[in-house]
Formats: structure tokens, sequence, C-alpha cells
């Protein structure tokens, strides 16, 4: 199992590498001169060429590049070109709304997926299927700033239950975590669905049905086991789809999270803070899905020795 | 199937069974998928006919006695806050978003399909380059990787399609990848070399063909995922800029007005869900009646 951990960290090394060259040519790629980007509109020729100095941005490029991965390391992405603070300070008030919120929504997601999914395979073609069914493709269907802006007006502004914007209690949660979850849990669903109706068909399911087993033991305990290792690894893709999603949903609740930090680094072209982001989004996908892998082999320990 | 059926059908005249027909025959009975393809259709129809057959002018014409007034006879989805017929903004937007799914998955899916083919077929170093590249590309979550690309490009619907392009070759080079290489081991590929054919002749002619249906399904999905991932760069203000009457720019303008005039808000909405929707039903049955696993009909 060590061996194997250790091999999937190994094979990361490529990736983590080239996402790192990437976001760091990301400025390079950006039109215009990012010294006179990051000094401002209206600073002197002068003042342009000592924040060159200051950044690095005169040494060559490989040198460039060492620094911006040796800085990164320690967690110094320079200074945010808007509010002139520290980007890892900027980030790190927003890290704690989006990786709670992605939590719940997951959390969520995937056991009312399994559920859905679970009840639509064992009454397969019947109503609790088309029903299982017609709400997972509407739920792959609705996109989410939508399904937010209809849930807001019904549950916040008509009804008035739930609060609108801001992420200060737990009901707070409520909206955003189901509107970035519903696309998620209707894929869970889906995927489910498909997984169990194949396991179904098992003889080894056949044999303990024959064997006089409840219909119960059956489905939990000979289904449900085996019916789960295509779906965890499926699990791990969405997170990918939930960390993407929290962008969009996060401006529609005004939620203070990473997303919305993004959206309004990009329109202010803060790229300090875009570089970070994007590099912070990516290494966060490859660990969810280094941990769907392990998960993977803890599930089915021949995987290991492939 | 209870009923044993033999192997061949009988041979009558005119019931060859070629793939066509016998696509035709499984997808004709998945009645859903086929009304939704004939949505489908119909959408393509009035997106193509829009700009003469909107009631009003999307983008000029403002009726200022109507302001945020609900549906009318006369505006059959209602007004917006400047005005605006919405009506005629759906269906000039259906225009914006059809092409943008559309045009964005048919370039991932060429470019995908030719380095998957490559990637399969050789194996080796390139087939390394090409999935690692993959890899690296999938490291990035879709709509991140869009806006980083937005960010470098500018905002707008051209750099938009481009974003949702890149991220969709990834995918579609995985895909052809993987049914090359279960499909390069078959007899008749060995039977063609055999004969001398060409790799290209191979690839292009004996390969390819086998991969269609497979990239036919996966494409028609995609396209309503890409809708939304277009819309949604819309919506966050870094694709189609208004006036442009997007649909995700829509409702992204309607966010202000949600107090007083929801209903403004509610048909981009129900555009993009019933464009999607039709979409991955027509997705969905066209891979019931394409995969030859499937055969239970």
């Amino acid at each position: 199992m060590i061996v194997y951990l250790l091999k999937r960290l190994l094979g990361l090394l490529p990736t983590l590498l080239i996402v790192a060259v990437l976001v760091f040519a990301f400025v390079h790629l950006l039109p215009g001169d990012p010294a006179r980007l990051a000094a401002g509109v209206d600073a002197g020729p002068e003042t342009v060429e000592l924040v060159r100095r200051d950044l690095g941005l005169d040494l060559p490029l490989p040198q460039q590049f060492v620094r911006f991965f040796s800085h990164a390391l320690q967690g110094d992405f320079g200074l945010s070109i808007r509010s002139k603070r520290p980007v890892s300070t900027e980030i790190a008030e927003r890290f704690g709304p989006t990786f709670f919120l992605t939590i719940a929504a997951m959390g969520w997601s995937v056991l009312l997926g399994l559920v859905l999914g679970v009840a639509s395979a064992v009454w397969r073609n019947r109503w609790p299927d088309r029903l299982g069914m017609t709400l997972a493709i509407s739920g792959i269907s609705f996109p989410s700033f939508a399904l937010g802006m209809v849930l807001m007006q019904l549950f916040s502004v008509q009804l008035g239950w739930l609060p609108t914007v801001g992420a200060d209690s737990w009901k707070h949660y409520i909206l955003p975590s189901l509107t970035l979850g519903a696309g998620v849990a209707a894929v869970m669903a889906r995927f489910t669905r498909s997984s169990f109706i194949d396991i179904l068909k098992e003889d080894y399911v056949r044999t303990a049905r024959a064997k006089g087993l409840g219909e119960l033991p059956v489905v939990f305990k000979h289904g449900l086991r085996n019916a789960l290792i295509p779906v965890v690894t499926m699990m791990g893709l969405q997170f990918g789809f939930l960390l993407g999603g929290s962008i969009v949903v996060e401006v529609v609740f005004n939620w203070p999270g990473m997303g919305r930090l993004l959206v309004d680094a990009v329109e202010m072209r803060d790229y300090p803070l875009i570089q970070a982001l994007v590099l912070l989004f990516s290494l966060e996908f490859i660990l969810i899905n280094l941990l769907v892998d392990v998960l993977y082999a803890v599930i089915n320990p021949t995987i290991r020795f492939q | 199937m209870n009923t044993p059926t033999p192997v061949t059908p009988a041979p009558t005249a005119g019931a060859v069974r070629t793939p066509a027909s016998e696509f035709w025959r499984k997808f004709k009975r998945q009645k859903v998928a086929l009304v939704a393809g004939v949505f489908v259709l119909l959408l393509v129809l009035v997106a193509a006919l829009a700009p003469w057959i909107v009631p009003f002018d999307a983008e000029n014409f403002f009726d200022y006695d109507a302001l945020n007034t609900p549906p009318s006879a006369k505006h059959w989805f209602g007004v917006d806050s400047l005005g605006r017929d919405i009506f005629s903004r759906i269906l000039m937007g259906a225009r914006i978003s059809l092409a943008a799914g559309f045009i964005s998955v048919a370039a991932g899916a060429v470019i995908g399909t030719l380095l998957g083919l490559l990637a399969g077929y050789y194996q080796g170093w390139w087939d390394r380059i090409v999935m690692r590249m993959a890899d690296v590309l999938f490291a990035f979550p879709g709509i991140l990787l869009a806006i980083g690309i937005v960010a470098i490009l500018g905002n707008g619907m051209v750099n938009v399609i481009l974003a949702v392009a890149v991220f969709s070759v990834p995918a579609f080079a995985r895909l052809v990848r993987g049914n090359v290489l279960s499909l390069k081991h078959q007899t008749y590929i060995e039977a063609v070399r055999s004969i001398g054919a060409s790799d290209t002749v191979i690839m292009l002619r004996h390969l390819l063909p086998g991969t269609v249906a497979s990239v036919v399904v996966y494409l028609t999905m995609r396209i309503g995922t890409s809708i939304i991932t277009a819309a949604s760069l819309s919506f966050l203000g870094l694709g189609a800029q208004p006036p442009t009457p997007e649909w995700g720019a829509m409702l992204n303008e309607a966010r202000a007005d949600m107090l007083n005039a929801p209903h403004v808000a509610l048909f981009p909405s129900l555009a993009i869900f019933v464009t999607v929707l039709a979409f991955n039903l027509l997705g969905d049955g066209l891979r019931d009646a394409l995969d030859p696993k499937l055969d239970k009909f």
C-alpha cells in the first residue's frame, strides 16, 4: 500500500511541474508589460523599471521561473495589484468559505446521488426510476447560476426563510451548497444507477438471492460495495466540477470565497492573484484525485498490484 | 430477448441490415430522444432564421412604456428593465449559444480525435506526450482553464469558444485513443495490414469509422455542457458583453431587477435549461442506439 502511494505521488511530479510552468508562463502571455501592469497606469518609466527589477522581471526566463517557483513553495506570491496586500493573506481569508462550501455540497450530493441511483436501479423502469432519472437529467441540464437565482428568489426573497448573501452562519450554507451540489447529485445518481444495474446482474447476486437472502442484504451487503468502486472514481472527477462550479455559485450568492476572488482578479487583471489562485485550484484538484485513487485502492485491492 | 433469433436475418429484398438502418431501427424506438432530436432541429432552424422572425429588434428596440412588464400578447416573454423585448432576445440568443456550443465542441472533437488516433495507433513517445498534455489539461477544472484563457486573451465570445474548445480536446483524445487501442489488435486490422495498407489508410479508413459512434455520442452530450460553460462565462461578465442577447449575459443583467421583475431572469434560464436538456436527452438516446453492448431490443 505504501509503495503504491509513493508511486502515485511520484507520478504526480511531472504534472505538477507542467502546471507550475503554465501558471508561470501565464504572466508572460498576458497582453502588455507585466511590470507596467504592476506599477499602475500613471507610473513613469523610471518607476516601471524599478518595479521590473523589484519583481525580477529583468532576469532571464529560466532564472525567473526558479525564483517564482521557490517563492511559491514558501507561499509567497507577491502583492496583489489591487489591494497591495500579500496574495497569501488575501487567499487565506477566502479559503475557508470555499472549502466548507465544497465539502457541504459534496456531502449531500453524494448521499442523495447514491440513494437516487440505488433506488432507480432496484426499481428499474418503475416510477422511482423514472422520477429519479427525470430529476437527474434535469439537474445536469440546469445551469447552476440559474438554479441559484431561482432558489434565492424562492426561499430568500419570497418566503424569507433563508438569508440571501454572505457566509456568516450555517443557514447561509444551505442555498449555495444546494445550488453547487445539484449537478453532482445528478451525475452521481445516473452513474450509481448504471453501475448498480450491472452489479445486480452478476452471478454472486443471483447466488445470494438463491440462498434465500432478503432483498435488503442483497442490495446493501453484496451490491453496494461492488457498485461503489466506479462511483468513487466518479466522485473524484466531480470534485473538479465542484471546484469550478464554486466560482459561478460564489458570484451568484456573493460568497466571500476564492471563486469570487478569482473573478474579481480577472476583471482587475490582478495577475499575481490569478496566478496563485489558478495554482491553488489545480493543486487542490490534483490532490483530491490522488486521494480518490488511494481510496480506490483501499476498496479494490487488485488495483495496487497493477 | 427470450426467443432465439437466427444469426443472420432472412434475406428479404431491401431488408439489408446496414449500420445506418440498424441505428435508425434502435433510435426510433426511443420516443424521448426522438422528440429531443426534433426539438434540436427546430431550435437550429429558429436560430438560423432568428433575424427574420423576431418580432422586435433584440438590441435596439426600446419600449419605454413597458419597462419590466410581465409577459403579454405584444411581448410574449415580457420586457426587461431597458424596455427590450425578451422573446426577441431569447431567439437571437439561440444563435449565439448554439454556435458557441457547436463550434467549440466540434473543434475540440476534430483535434482531439486526430491526436487520439495518432496516439493510440503509434503509441510510444508521441502517445506519452499527448496523454501527458491531456493529464495537465485535466488538472485544471474546465471553467478555471477557460477563465485563465479569457484572462490572457481578453473578454468576448470568440475567446470563450476558443477556451471551451481547448478543454474539449483532451476528453476526445482519451476517448478515441482508448477505442483505437482496443480496435487495432482485432483481426480485420491485421488483415488490412497484411495486404499492405499504409498507416494512413489503416487509421483513416479502418480505425476512424470504428470510433465515430462514440465520438458522436460524446459530442452531443458535450454540446450541452459547453453551452452551459459558455453561458456561465458570459454570466460572470467574461464572455458576451451587454447589450448582446447572450442567455448567460441576459441573466447577469437580470440580477439587478430580481425583486420587481423575476420574469426577466426566468426566460433565459428556461431557454438554457430546455436547450441543454434536449441535447442531453438526444445524447442518451444516441448512446443507447449506437452502443452494441446495449443490444437489448
